[in-house]
Order: C-alpha cells, then structure tokens, then sequence
C-alpha cells in the first residue's frame, strides 16, 4: 500500500470517518454505528465483551450458589443445566476470544504494522455485529419452550438430540455466527499483519502481539470450520432425525466428539496465544527492559499452533479410545509445556534486573504468570492417561481450566485494560482502586478455584446440581471464593466510569512506551497518525547502558564508589 | 547481587543451595501431603505413585518459578524517583537452549514414566485384546463374550419394553466390536473373573450378574479377585467412576465396552456418573461394596433368584 497522509485523502473524494457531513456519525453514536474505523471496532468488542463477562459471571454466581448446598435446591436440575451450559458458552465464544482477538486485536494490530485500518474494514465490522445478534440468540432461547441447550457447552450427543430441541438449535444458530465472526476476524488479521505493514517494516521487527495474533489466527482459520461443519451435522441430527451422530440410527457418538475437539482444543490456544502477546507487551514497558528473547519467543509461538493442532483427543482418554492414540496424545499434549514453558522463562527473564513498577497492569499480569504456570503444571499432569482417568470430567478439571482461562486469560484482559485505557480514553485509571481490584481479584480467584481442585480429586464430579455431603464445606470456601470475585468488579466498574470524566489526564505516552500506539495522539485520531506512521524497527529497545546513574534516585556511595559495583 | 556479595556468598553456591532446598521441598511435599481418597484397588497404589511423582515435579516447578517471580518483583521493583531503565539485555542463547531442554527431559521422563504406569494398569493390553484381528483367538473369545453380554442386557432390557437395538449388534451377520477401557485383564487370571454387565442409563447403574441372574442397582464384588464389567449404555452417554479405585469409564451408546479391575479393600464406595447424562446427573450414584471372598459367596447365594431354564441358559453361554 502506499502511504498517505490524512490531507491526502480529502481531494481523493474519500472523507475521513469523522468529518462532518460524512456518513459515519461522531462522538459517542461512533460506537453504536457500523462503524468502518478499528479503534471503535475494537472497543466495541471490549465493552459488549464486558457486557457479557457480567451476564456469564451471573450465570457463574447462579451455578456457586446451588452448589453451596449439597442438595438441588436453588434452582431446578434442568435450568442448572441450561444455567452451565450458558455460561461456558457465554463465557467463551461471547467474552473472552471477541475480547482478546477482535478488541484488542482490532485496536492494537493496525498500530503495530504502521497502518491506518484494518485490511478489510467492513468485513471488520461485519465481524463485530455478528456477536450482538449471535448473544441476543443465545440469551433468548433461555425463555423459548423447553428453554436454553442442557448438554453443556460440548453439546455431546446423544444428549443433545435428546433434550428440548428449540433451545439446542437456537444455541448451534448462536455458535455458527459467533464462529463466521471469528473466522472473519482471524482472515483479517492474517490479512493485515502480512500485507499492510509499513514499507521497512519486517516481520521479525513486529511487536509480539503480531506474532500471537498471526498464529491464533491460523488456528482459527483452520478449525472453526470443523466445528461450524460439525454443529451443522448435528442441527441435522436434531431436526431432520438423521443419523450422524445418533447410535440408534447407526450413528457414532466417538467421531462427534473428535470433530467437536478439534476446534475446541485449539480454542483454548485462540484463547491464551493473544493473551501471551498481550503480557509479553505489557511486561517489558513496566519492567523498563527488553523482552528477553524475542526469535525463540516467536519460535515458541509457532510451535503451539502447530502442537495445538494435534492434541485434542486428549479429551477424550475415557471415551474408548484406542491405547496408541492414548499414547500419542499423550505425548503431543505433554510437549506442550515446552514452547510454553519457553515463553514463561522468558517473561521471568525480561523481569529480572528490570526496574519495576508495581502498578495494576504489572500486578495482573504477574498473577497471570502465577496462576497460568499453575494451570499449566496440572495440565501436564492431565495430559497423562493413567491420571486423567480419574480426574477427567471432574472438578479438578474444572479447576485446571479456570486456573487457564480466568488466572490466565482474564487476568491478562485486567491487565490489558489498566494498560490501554490511558490509549483508549486520554485519561489514567486511579491505580488505588486498581490494585484493590487486583487484591480482591487474585484472593477470590484462588479461593473459588483451588479447592475445586481436592474436591476432583476425591469424587466430586463437574456439571453436577447435587453431591455428597461430605464435599460441602469446601464447595462453601469455593462459593465464598466466588462471591469475592463478584465484589471485585465493583470498584473495577467504579474505576472505569468515573475515570473516563475525571481521571488525571494520561498525555500521549505515559508508559515512556516505544511501541507504535503509544507514538500519536491519546485518543488517537482517525486513521491513527497525523501525517506519516511512524517506522519502529525496535519496538522493546527499552534498558539503559549499565554504567549510567540514576540522578534521581542515587546516594553519594552510587556516585563516588565507582564501577565496582 | 550487591547484597550476596556484601555477605560474600558466591551466588553460584547459593543458587545450588536454594535448588536443592527446593528440590528437597517438592520430594517432601510428594511423599506427605495427600490430597487422594482411600485407595481400594489394584490400580490406585499404582495410580498413587504417579501422582505422588507428579506431585512433586509440580511443586518444585510452582515453588521455583513463583519464588522467582516475587523476588524479581521485591528485588527489582522501581522506587521513587527512579527514571533509568534496566540493563538492555536482549537474550541469551545458551539461557534458552538450557530452558528448552530442561522442560523437555522433564517432560519426556513424566510421559515414559506414565507410560509404565499405565502399561502396569493394563491400558495398552486392550489394543491386542478388543481391536478387530479375527486371526487373533483372543479377540475372537472376546467378542463371543461381549457378543453374549449385549444379548443378556437386550433381553433384560425387553422385559422393560425397550427395544431400541444397540449399535454394533443391530447388525446380526457380524460381530460386535468390544471396545476395551483400561484394565483388561492378564488372560491367566482372566479365567477366574467374575463377569458383571453394567447397563447404564438415565439415571441409574443396573448390574446384572449372568451366572447367578442377580440383577442389582449396587454392585458386589470380591476383594482379590479380577472383575470384569461388561457395560452398555441405554440412551444417552455415562460415566462409570468409583474413585476409589481411581477408575472411570465412559458407557457409550452403541459401544459395549470392558473394564476390568481388581478390588483390594473391603468396604463400601461410592460409583459416580461423570458424563453429563441429563437433569438427574448429579443423582446418578450407586454403591460398589466390596465383600471378603466369603462374604461374596454368602451374597450370592442369598440373592440368587430361583432357577429357570433361560437363567441357566445364559449362565453357560458366557463362560469362555
């Protein structure tokens, strides 16, 4: 592409997006409109990405308050089962892979390459007003006859075919959309982060988050098609009564769940690859040091997205499958851990010697490290056949992916937020609030999901309105737990609200940060740069030379004790 | 490092020193804490062991890696009036060569090492005892015997005016493909087996034992002997999971599966279902009791229900 400067475009005959007489419209309406601009599109995801965050988290306090008894009595057993299988599925397709791909995907990657939008700004939007639509679906078949899905966020036949039919057909309607959404995101973003980098600009120069971005996108691009290929066979199923996936009709139940896992193991990745590149931004402007590492870190990024590929029968250990495929799953999963394991030293690495600040976004993103190595260590010891025999479909299954998806992902998210809203807004958030936020955050977080991990382990199985009594007192800390995240996102929701109007002004940079986004104006303007993208070949050339003094915070004895030291 | 050298400690030895420390943490904390419930088969001490191994290899890593980080955090955090940055290190090839291969060996010897374990439990015997091969007498023998079970559990199952056809055996010119969980048997002590079907359905476990025409909603086993459980799912997919005997099995429709274990402690346990079966999931639990073998004969007789010419029927059929 060729480069031009907002002037440039006036005699053109294509107005910017914020002119006036234009057709998009201004202010606030910018972010209900089909918007063309990727900022706006990208904090569209963020906020209906929050508004769903909410409803699932609902949802979640439903689920932690009847099982704060060992008996069903909240609510009945089948709206339980409607109430977890919305909240998965909220939770995943609605909150977390919209917000870490499309919002900050949509926000940060056109910055990063040096351009002014995305590749294909409408087929961006386009992406982003599916969900909307796609939530409402979802939300509505719970007051539909028979009410929403029952059979979990897997929806494993022959469950499936047989509870009510509507609410299973609704949620499957809900899911393809949400999946178009996300394959027009991930062709986007492999669109962009190939073909629209600034002229000068390589590959190995961009910032992390790219990379992340491009491999999540490939996985996404290669196995949301399976799943949307899926559903549709079992919408089949269900409505026309034919006989893929239904054993009464000579169907087999085995191949659904290898297609279904097919996609749904490497969503995981979809889920946790941005957030690494988001932390692996984040981490080295509040550390004041390189990110250590960068080839083997994106060596290791590539090398999840091949692994994850060819890992998801591991789900299925109990599900009769045969000893070699036990075997090779196992393997595959295990090895995992070592392009992970790669990229969590190398965050220790950027942190050691680094000088840093101990604001909201390095605290969220340190717990992330904590809570992800965690998940991670069970995870390999789940990927062990012998093991998971008798922990899959348990709570310690539970446990082991919420440690994942929230202490990893959603930390990250937190993180990300604390990081970007000066960006986002021009403002600061207030950082007493945010590190009160991340206290409370951190505590119930642990509290609500370590136990779960002994229940697992001694009986307790998941998706369960009821269970033995003997398990109640830590289903009580785990509810408490909880309750204590609830509270959490209360002066998170004060911080954002009231800081938008009176937060301390941020000014362009107040990171001292070198990557592009951080290089304009706060908010940015349309088309992101006032004349030409600025060209960053160094995006993390942060550190000092190590015989300079700190003028600032240096004694006598720094001063006059010379290099010894 | 100003302060380590201030006390002139090379950080070498105390670098050594915190590791080995930390090693000795992890192994202690392998062998002592247990967070497993009472082991009552064959397979849990076996199971128990690789726990206690993984256990550790966590804890080390945990500990390791948290310690690190929060030391970083206290030892480099900014204090006030700091403007400089950190030292500009960009890398370290050998640092990273060190962190692939480390993750990696450990990696490796967890995998080798459950490989063992789950070979020891009898998971990789399945594939020459239930996959296909009519060559081999062993599949042969045991397809006569799932052939014998799917029949005894449809004709159980009419008596209850169901008539939906199991998958493989709607099929009648072949035979029925057995699906082996983990825990198929050595064939020397397999003689001795007692054979149980399991029907799983929505919301209950019904065992049937086929040489005494015993139908119960618990089931009863004999401590020390090989049990072989031939399940069949009614309807919609369950979970056959007794903790205790850190054993889980999924009951697929159209798939008649075998588990087999041995039971090692008398007592009563809990059996789970642990695939998502409906509104009722959570109340889907029966009781597996474990008798002395005694106690077993004396169970046995005391249910057996009086003899008649199909009872005795299919109680030949079944035994290999």
């Amino acid at each position: 592409m060729t480069l031009a400067s907002p002037t440039d475009f006036q005699p053109q005959g294509e107005p910017p997006a914020s002119s006036p007489g234009g057709l998009q419209p201004d202010g606030w309406l910018r972010y209900l409109s089909f918007s063309l601009d990727h900022k706006v599109i990208g904090l569209q995801y963020l906020v209906c990405g929050f508004f769903f965050y909410f409803l699932g988290g609902a949802l979640a306090g439903v689920i932690r308050t009847e099982l704060a008894s060992p008996i069903s009595d909240f609510v009945s057993r089948e709206t339980y089962n409607e109430v977890l299988t919305l909240h998965g599925t909220v939770m995943i397709f609605l909150w977390i892979v919209p917000v870490v791909n499309g919002a900050f995907g949509n926000y940060l990657i056109p910055f990063y390459v040096g351009a002014r939008d995305m590749a294909f700004p409408r087929l961006n939007a386009v992406a982003f007003w599916l969900i909307p639509p796609a939530g409402l679906l979802l939300i509505t078949s719970y007051f539909v006859q028979g009410g929403a899905a029952q059979s979990g966020w897997t929806a494993y036949p022959p469950l499936s075919i047989t509870t009510p039919a509507l609410g299973q057909v609704l949620w499957i309607l809900s899911v393809l959309l949400l999946g178009g959404s996300s394959i027009f995101g991930g062709i986007n973003f492999i669109a962009t982060i190939l073909k629209l980098r600034r002229p000068g600009l390589k590959m190995m120069q961009l910032p992390m988050y790219c990379w992340a971005m491009l491999g999540t996108s490939i996985l996404v691009v290669l196995s949301t098609p399976v799943l949307a290929g899926t559903l549709i066979l079992l919408s089949f199923d269900i409505i026309a009564h034919t006989g893929f996936f239904n054993p009464a009709l000579g169907g087999n139940v085995v191949v659904y769940q290898h297609l279904f896992w097919f996609y749904s193991h490497p969503a995981v990745y979809i889920m946790v690859l941005p957030a690494f590149g988001l932390v692996s931004e984040i981490l080295p402007i509040h550390a004041r040091k390189p990110l250590f590492g960068y080839t083997t870190m994106v060596y290791s990024i590539m090398g999840i997205v091949v692994l994850g590929l060819v890992v998801w029968a591991h789900h299925m250990f109990t599900s009769g499958t045969p000893p070699w495929m036990r075997l090779f799953f196992t393997i595959a999963t295990s090895f995992i851990a070592v392009p992970t394991g790669i990229k969590f030293f190398n965050w220790l690495a950027t942190l050691w010697g680094g000088k840093i600040a101990l604001n909201s976004a390095m605290l969220f993103a340190c717990a992330f490290i904590v809570n992800f190595v965690f998940g991670g260590i069970t995870g390999v010891a789940l990927a062990q056949v012998p093991f998971d025999i008798h922990v899959h479909d348990t709570y310690f299954v539970v446990a082991h992916f919420h440690y994942i998806v929230y202490g990893g992902t959603v930390f990250v998210i937190f993180s990300s937020v604390y990081h970007w809203y000066p960006k986002f807004t021009g403002r600061m958030l207030n950082e007493h609030l945010g590190r009160f936020h991340f206290l409370l955050t951190f505590i119930g977080f642990n509290l609500c999901f370590a136990p779960q991990h002994w229940l697992g382990l001694n009986g307790m199985p998941r998706r369960v309105a009821e269970y033995d009594p003997s398990f109640a007192t830590w289903n009580q800390v785990s509810s408490v737990g909880a309750l204590l995240m609830a509270i959490s996102s209360l002066p998170f929701l004060i911080n954002i609200l009231v800081s938008a109007y009176r937060g301390e002004i941020a000014g362009d940079n107040p990171w001292r940060a070198l990557t592009p986004e951080w290089l304009t104006t706060s908010p940015p303007p349309v088309e992101n740069w006032i004349g030409e993208a600025p060209l960053v070949t160094h995006p993390y050339g942060y550190g000092s030379a190590q015989d300079q003094i700190d003028l600032g915070a240096a004694t006598g004895r720094d001063l006059w004790g010379g290099p010894g030291l | 490092m100003i302060v380590l050298a201030a006390v002139a400690i090379p950080t070498a030895l105390v670098t050594l020193l915190i590791g080995m420390a930390l090693v000795l943490t992890g192994l202690w904390v392998g062998e002592n804490v247990s967070l497993l419930p009472q082991d009552a088969s064959s397979n849990a001490p076996v199971y128990d062991s690789l726990f206690q191994v993984l256990f550790s290899i966590g804890t080390i890593l945990f500990v390791g890696i948290v310690g690190l980080l929060v030391f970083s955090l206290i030892r480099f955090r900014r204090r006030p009036g700091e403007s400089l940055d950190g030292a500009a290190i960009e890398g370290n090839l050998p640092l990273e060569i060190l962190w692939t291969a480390i993750p990696a060996v450990v990696v490796l010897f967890v995998g080798i090492y459950s490989y063992d374990i789950y070979e020891r439990m009898g998971g990789m015997a399945s594939l020459n005892h239930h996959d296909l091969g009519p060559q081999s007498e062993l599949a042969h023998r045991h397809g006569g015997h799932g052939d014998a079970m799917v029949m005894a559990s449809i004709s159980a199952s009419d008596s209850g005016g169901d008539t939906t056809p199991a998958g493989p055996s709607s099929d009648p010119g072949s035979r029925p493909r057995v699906w082996g969980g983990i825990g198929v048997p050595d064939q020397a002590v397999e003689a001795e087996a007692v054979s149980v079907d399991l029907t799983a359905m929505q919301f209950a476990f019904i065992f049937h034992y086929p040489d005494t025409n015993i139908i119960s909603g618990e089931l009863h086993v004999p401590a020390g002997r090989t049990v072989e459980l031939h399940m069949e799912a009614r309807d919609v997919i369950h979970a056959f999971w007794v903790p205790q005997f850190r054993l889980k099995q999924d009951v697929i429709p159209g798939q008649p599966t075998v588990l087999s274990f041995t039971a090692t402690r008398p007592g009563s346990y809990p059996i789970v279902c642990a695939e998502l079966c409906g509104p009722y999931h959570g109340g889907m639990r029966s009781t597996v009791v474990v008798h002395e073998p005694d106690a077993y004969e004396a169970w046995l007789r005391q249910n057996t229900p009086t003899a008649s010419p199909t009872v005795a029927n299919s109680g030949t059929t079944p035994t290999a």
